[in-house]
Formats: structure tokens, sequence, C-alpha cells
């Protein structure tokens, strides 16, 4: 295996761990507003991920650093490509990070509604203009022989590309709905329990023909095929083993399949476009690859040794926070105001 | 105004903005580990509560220059394709690393040192602000080492229209980072510092919670005194490495139109950039030489002969940078640092003399004093980032060359607008938050747990 292959696959799993940990806070900052009865149910809501918000957004800015280092073309390309959604992306992140830190340094009611508003929005928007991007990209896009995204705003906005990133913030309202239901007690966790299982069929029914009208959208199919294979099928069957362990109350093991579900659908992208990047909808000639995007072998060698030596490290550490903070929210670990 | 320009600004307005935030929470963090550590080591509640207030103070500060970062690292792709593809395969290595060494660590142990109040054990809690420490300040070795590149390129060779990586350990241990590290991290420590000082002044004057408070001062006192004299030495050393590896640098930080030798240090001068000349110039002789090369005789090299020299060697255009902006920018830079050092050992001295609690209009001054290193520390970056223009990494892709092709003047425009009223409001809403929480003083009775 070439080193453009090893690190299209880390490319790959940084998205993965990005998508399943921020997934998970992205849909509780969605949910917040309806599955809150009062203020100190907003509280426990946001506590939930408290600890970890902002060390699973480092997973993203790992996937950026990591894809400027090891193929510079696919980070030039895409980020001045999708200009205006990155934008609104940042501002989304920046309002929603601040959400966060400074909601409760105030008890007026006006403070504390703004804020929930950037928590709110902070989290919809990015969720949607991810499953944006991603659809864009295995829709193919206007990519020239200079590697520049030669098209514009409302090409990106298409209905396909719409719904995929309808299909992202309804898979992680579910992800975070479970992610509440195993976080919270009583009756913040009986309502979380209840919507996970009112959200599993909306879910299930707009991904599917998302998925089906996919075989005429995307480019995923042509590398794999009309009978999709391996991945795709244990997708399927994660989502279904969702609602399984949803019926018998087995709320771990469901907010492990809905993540399973999350890390598997992204790799059937990642390994649908394969070998390519950023496939473009001019001439194939034009597709970005792992090989005409990447760095030199010795840049992406000395990359290889640093990941294979940090990674574990942070995911160990990283690990172990979520074990140190395991324990659920309750309205009395709120401090009055 | 042209996509470059706005981009420009754009950068500029972002990196400024960012750095009011970075060099104080990098300096907080490791005086807040230090009360932390006063605290496990007396046991005394006094340092626990102090450690608690700066913590705080510190949170908010932290949350603007994490928010900055993500904007910066996404900038270069956005706005700066054209220069991503061309460094790329050098610049990424420590950005990623900077990600995957700092960003995690720094991220993670902060929610575990904030969240973790009576939760964990008691050395394990203490290590965790050690790291968040840690963390932050290896962020800033690591952009700094992407930086110096972009200053002073080591390690590369030039194939398929790129630079490309030639030697890792030359990148990584560039002497232009060696120097720029040193000076920008100590650099760090002072802003954290008088911050912790001037609050701690804060609290003296108005006589609320006096012995807690003379204790943070006396702290922050020796912690300025020594990392702003280390601030001096470091940029004396930085200067002189200048003055080989960026002459053209040097030479507009000096406003040195004619090359001398020996070279006189300007003091003051009116700088006409157009006619390539200077007025009313106050001029100590030999002195530049001696600063920059540590004797009588050597030669510096002025801004007119450079320019022939870069047209020699890169073709025609204009090769300076703006001169009287990286002039003005150095000599205030250079007075506030003095003005530091003078500051933090005057304190010294009236701590010796056991009257520095007494000395109000010494510490009404320090209450102005605890913002000057953020205007400082700009305009350090400032004279790094304007003094290495016209090129975006020297001597081989000019700053114009580096801009994004596919991103229309409205475009920019508009995200360059947006952002700046945005890190305004941030800006205002985090100053009165400082403001409010800092107010009160030391929490009197000790909250149980910590909750957003």
């Amino acid at each position: 295996m070439d080193y453009q292959v090893i690190w299209f696959i880390l490319i790959a799993i940084l998205f993965i761990g990005y998508f399943f940990l921020e997934g998970f806070d992205f849909g509780v900052g969605i949910l917040m507003p309806f599955i809150s009865k009062d203020d100190t149910d907003r509280r426990v809501v946001i506590n939930t991920i408290g600890p970890f918000w902002d060390a699973n957004e480092v997973w993203l800015i790992t996937a950026g650093g990591a894809m400027f280092a090891a193929f510079p073309h696919w980070y030039a390309t895409l980020f001045s490509g999708f200009y205006i959604p990155l934008f609104l992306m940042l501002l989304a992140l920046i309002l929603r990070a601040v959400g966060f830190e400074f909601r409760s340094k105030m008890k007026e009611t006006w403070w504390r509604k703004t804020y929930d508003q950037f928590i709110f929005f902070g989290s919809l928007v990015p969720a949607l203009l991810w499953g944006v991007a991603f659809t864009n990209i295995v829709q193919g896009l206007p990519i020239g022989a200079d590697k520049n995204f030669t098209g514009n705003l409302l090409a990106i906005l298409n209905p396909y590309a719409l719904l995929g990133g309808v299909v992202v913030v309804l898979i992680f309202m579910l992800h975070g709905a479970l992610f509440l239901s195993l976080r919270t007690t009583d009756e913040l966790k009986e309502r979380a329990e209840k919507l996970a299982r009112m959200l599993w069929w909306p879910v299930g029914i707009i991904t599917a023909i998302f998925a089906i009208l996919g075989y005429w959208q995307t480019v995923l199919f042509e590398g794999l095929g009309l009978i999709p294979g391996t991945l795709p099928a244990l997708t399927f069957i994660s989502f279904i083993a969702t609602m399984v362990f949803m019926r018998f109350r087995l709320q771990g093991y469901a907010f492990a399949s809905i993540a399973l579900t999350i890390v598997l659908g992204t790799a059937v992208i990642f390994s649908g476009l394969f070998p390519n990047v950023m496939p473009s909808s001019l001439d194939p000639a034009y597709h970005l690859t792992v090989y005409n995007a990447s760095s030199s072998q010795m840049t992406l060698k000395i990359m290889s040794i640093v990941a294979l030596i940090f990674v574990p490290i942070v995911l160990a550490y990283q690990g172990w926070s979520y074990y140190v903070f395991s324990k659920r929210i309750t309205r009395d670990a709120i401090p009055r105001d | 105004m042209e996509v470059l320009e706005i981009a420009r600004w754009q950068f500029g307005i972002t990196t400024v903005y960012h750095f009011f935030f970075s060099p104080l929470t990098m300096g907080l963090a490791v005086l807040t580990a230090i009360l932390h550590t006063f605290y496990y080591r007396t046991n005394n509640p006094e340092y626990k509560r102090l450690t608690k207030f700066f913590g705080k103070l510190f949170i908010i500060i932290f949350a603007l220059g994490v928010v900055t970062g993500i904007v910066l690292e996404f900038q270069f792709g956005m706005a700066w394709s054209e220069y991503s593809r061309f460094v790329g395969d050098i610049f990424g290595i420590p950005l990623a690393i900077e990600a995957l060494l700092a960003f995690f660590l720094e991220s993670t142990f902060i929610a575990v040192w904030l969240f973790g109040w009576g939760r964990l054990p008691k050395g394990v809690h203490l290590l965790s602000i050690w790291l968040v420490a840690l963390g932050s300040n290896l962020s800033a070795l690591w952009i700094i080492i992407a930086n110096a590149w972009m200053q002073v390129p080591v390690g590369y060779v030039l194939n398929a229209g790129r630079a490309e990586l030639a030697d890792f350990v030359a990148v990584m241990l560039n002497e232009q980072m060696l120097v720029m590290a040193q000076h920008t991290i100590i650099a760090a420590f002072t802003t954290g510092g008088l911050f912790m000082f001037g609050i701690s002044a804060w609290h003296i004057l108005r006589g609320n919670q006096v012995e807690a408070f003379s204790k943070s001062a006396r702290i922050a006192l020796v912690f300025t005194a020594v990392s702003s004299l280390l601030v001096a030495t470091t940029g004396h050393k930085h200067a002189q490495h200048t003055v080989k590896h960026q002459p053209m640098k040097m030479a507009a930080m000096e406003g040195l139109w004619e090359s001398e030798q020996p070279a006189s240090f300007s003091m003051f001068a009116f700088i006409d950039q157009k006619n390539q000349t200077s007025s009313r110039e106050i001029k100590l002789p030999y002195m530049l030489t001696v600063l920059a090369y540590n004797n009588l005789t050597s030669e510096v090299k002025g801004l007119k002969d450079l320019q022939s020299e870069y047209e020699e060697a890169y073709g025609p255009g204009d090769y300076l940078p703006p001169v009287a902006i990286v002039y003005w920018s150095f000599r205030l830079m250079v007075g506030l640092g003095i003005l530091f050092i003078l500051f933090s050992f005057f304190g010294l001295i009236q701590w010796w003399r056991n009257k520095l609690e007494d000395s109000k209009k010494y510490l009404k001054f320090g209450l102005i004093v605890m913002f000057l290193p953020l205007l400082s520390n700009s305009l350090g970056w400032i004279v790094a980032e304007m003094g290495r223009q016209p090129w975006v990494a020297y001597g081989l892709l000019l700053t114009r060359d580096g801009v994004s092709p596919n991103v229309s003047s409205g475009q920019m425009l508009l995200t360059t607008v947006v952002f700046t009223l945005i890190y305004g409001l941030l800006a205002a809403v985090a100053v009165y938050l400082v403001h409010r929480y800092a107010k009160p003083g030391l929490p009197t009775d000790d909250e149980k747990v910590h909750a957003y």
C-alpha cells in the first residue's frame, strides 16, 4: 500500500471520528430547545456535552490540518471552492463555542435566550452544511484543469445536496437524542428515549430516498457497483439494529448502533470516492485523485510516523476523559443561579 | 478594492485579533497552573480560591482564542488556496501536528480541569492544568515553526511548481524558528503576568481581599520581571538573526535607506517611501552596527542597495516592505518592552522595601500597563509579517500570487466585514464578562462543581 492510500484512509478516519463525536454534540445542540422544559433542563442538556464538545471539534481541525499536509490540492480546492458555505460554518462554530462558554455566565433571560439561539443554529448550520458539502463532492464539482472550482453558490445549494444536508441533520438529531438518553435521568431521559424512537422513522425514510436517488445523482455507485456490497449492507443493518435495541430499551447498544451507522456511512462515501478525492463534473481528466493532489512521499512518510505515535495517545486520553465524566447529569448537579 | 487587498486585511485582522487572546491564554495557563501548584503544596484554601478566580477569567479569554484559531486554519485554504498549494507539502506538517499534539491536549484537559474540581485525585487534577499550559504553549511552538518557514524557508526543493520537503529536521529546527519561538512564547508570559498583576492591583487598590491578592500580585511580579527581561534578550538575538537572513526586513525596521558602515541607529524619522528618503532623523552613531553585529565595524545594508540586489536575483519589481509601518511598529514594540522591564523591577523594589500595597500610583499605573502587551504583541507580529512583504514565503512566492483565484472581491469583502463585526462584538462581550467576574474578587464559598 502506498502512502497516498494510507493518508486517504487516515483522512477518512479523521472525518469518521469527527462525525461520530461532533455528530452527537451537534444533535444535542439542535435538540436542546425542544427537549427542555425549563432553564435547568437546558443547562442539564448543555452539560451532557460540556466536557466534550471542544475536543470533539478538534477532530475537524485535525482533519483540516492533515488534509493540508497530506493533500494540499484537496485542501486548497475544497476550502476555496466552498468559500461561502465554510464561511457560514465558521460563523456558526464561533457562535456555538461562545454560546457554551458564555451562556450561563449571566442570569438575564434575554442573555440566555440569545446564547440558546447561538447553540441551536451553531449546531444546525454546520450539520446541514457538512451534508451539503459531502453530497456535492460525491455529485462531482466543476473543477477545471488548474484544479480550481469554477462553480457558484447556487450550484452548491442544489436540491439533492440540500437533501443530503437534511439527512445529516436528522441522523445527528437521532444520535444526539440517544446520547442524551445515556447522559440524563428521570423525565429528561424518558423524553430523550421517546424522541429517539420518533426520529428513527423519518431518518430511515429520508435517508433511503437520498440513497436511492444517489444512483442517479452521485458518482459513488460507479465505484461501488450496482449492488453496493458489504459496507452499505452493514450500514443498513446497524441502522435497523438501532431500532431493535431501542425497542428493548437497550439505550447503550442503540447509541453504539447509530454511531456505527454514522461510521460506516461515512466509510461508504470515502470508499465510493477512492481513488478520487474530488471528482470533476467537467472532465474525468480533471478529477483530483489521491495521487495528483498529494504531498511528496517524504512528507507523507513523516506524517505517517507522527500519526502512528500520537493518534493512539490522543485516543487514549480523550477516551479517558469520557470515562471520567461518565456519570449522568442530574438536575441537582446544576448550581443555582 | 482588489481581492488581494481585502484578503490581506482579513488575514491581518483575524491574526491580530487571535493574537490578542492567544498570548494571554498561554501566559495565564502557566500562571494558573502555578497558583494551583501552590494550593497543591500548601493546601491553603486561599490559593485554591485564587486558582479558581484566575481560572475563570482564563476560560473566558480562552474561548475567543479557540474560535479565531479555527478561522485561521480554514483561511489558508479559503482565501489563500494558491499559497496552500505551493507550501502545503511543508507548511501543512506543523499545522497538522499542532492540531494532533497541542489542540487535543489543550481542549481535552481544559475540560478535565474545569469540570474536575472534587471529582479527580488532587495530583491528576493538578497535572491536567499543567497539560493545558503545555498544550497552549506547544501550539504556539508549532505555528511558529510554520511561520518561521515563511520568513526563512529552509529544507525544501522546488519541484512541480511548489516547495517540497527535502530536510524535515532542518524545517523543525530552523534557526529562525528558535529565535522567534523563544521571543514569542516568553512575551506571552509577560502578557499573562501583567494581566494577573493588573487584576490583583485593582483589588488591592479597592481594599478587597488584599491579603490574597498581594500573593497573586507578587507571583505575577516575579513572573513578569523574569520574562520581560528575557523578552528583551531573545528579541535582541532575533534581530541579529534577521539582519543576516532577512536584511530587507531589518533595513525597514531601521528605516535605513543607504547602506552604512558602521551603521547608526535611528531614534526618530519621518519616512518618505515614495522618494526613498527620511527627514528630521535623530541618529546614534555606531549603535546599529553594535546591536546588529556586536562590533564597531560591520556594514548594515540599506533598502536601496537591497532593492537592486533583489531585482538582480528575482527580476524587476518593488521589493520594499511598507517602511514607515515596520519602522514605527518596531520602535513602539521595543519601547513597550523596556517599559515592562522597568515596571516590573520597580515593583520588585517596592516589594523589597515592603511598600508594594501602599504604592497607589504604581498600582494604578498597573491597571493601564496590563493592557499594553496586547499592543506590543500585535506590533511584533506586524513587524514580522509586514516586514516580509512583498513575499508571503520569503524569496519564493509573492503575496499577490498566493490568493485564491476563484473567490470574488464581493465574497471576500462580505466575509471580512462580517468577521470583523463579530470579532468586535465578541471582544466587547468578553471584556464585559472579564470585568464582571473579576470585580467581586475571590469566590467566598466553595462552589461544588463547575457547570455551563
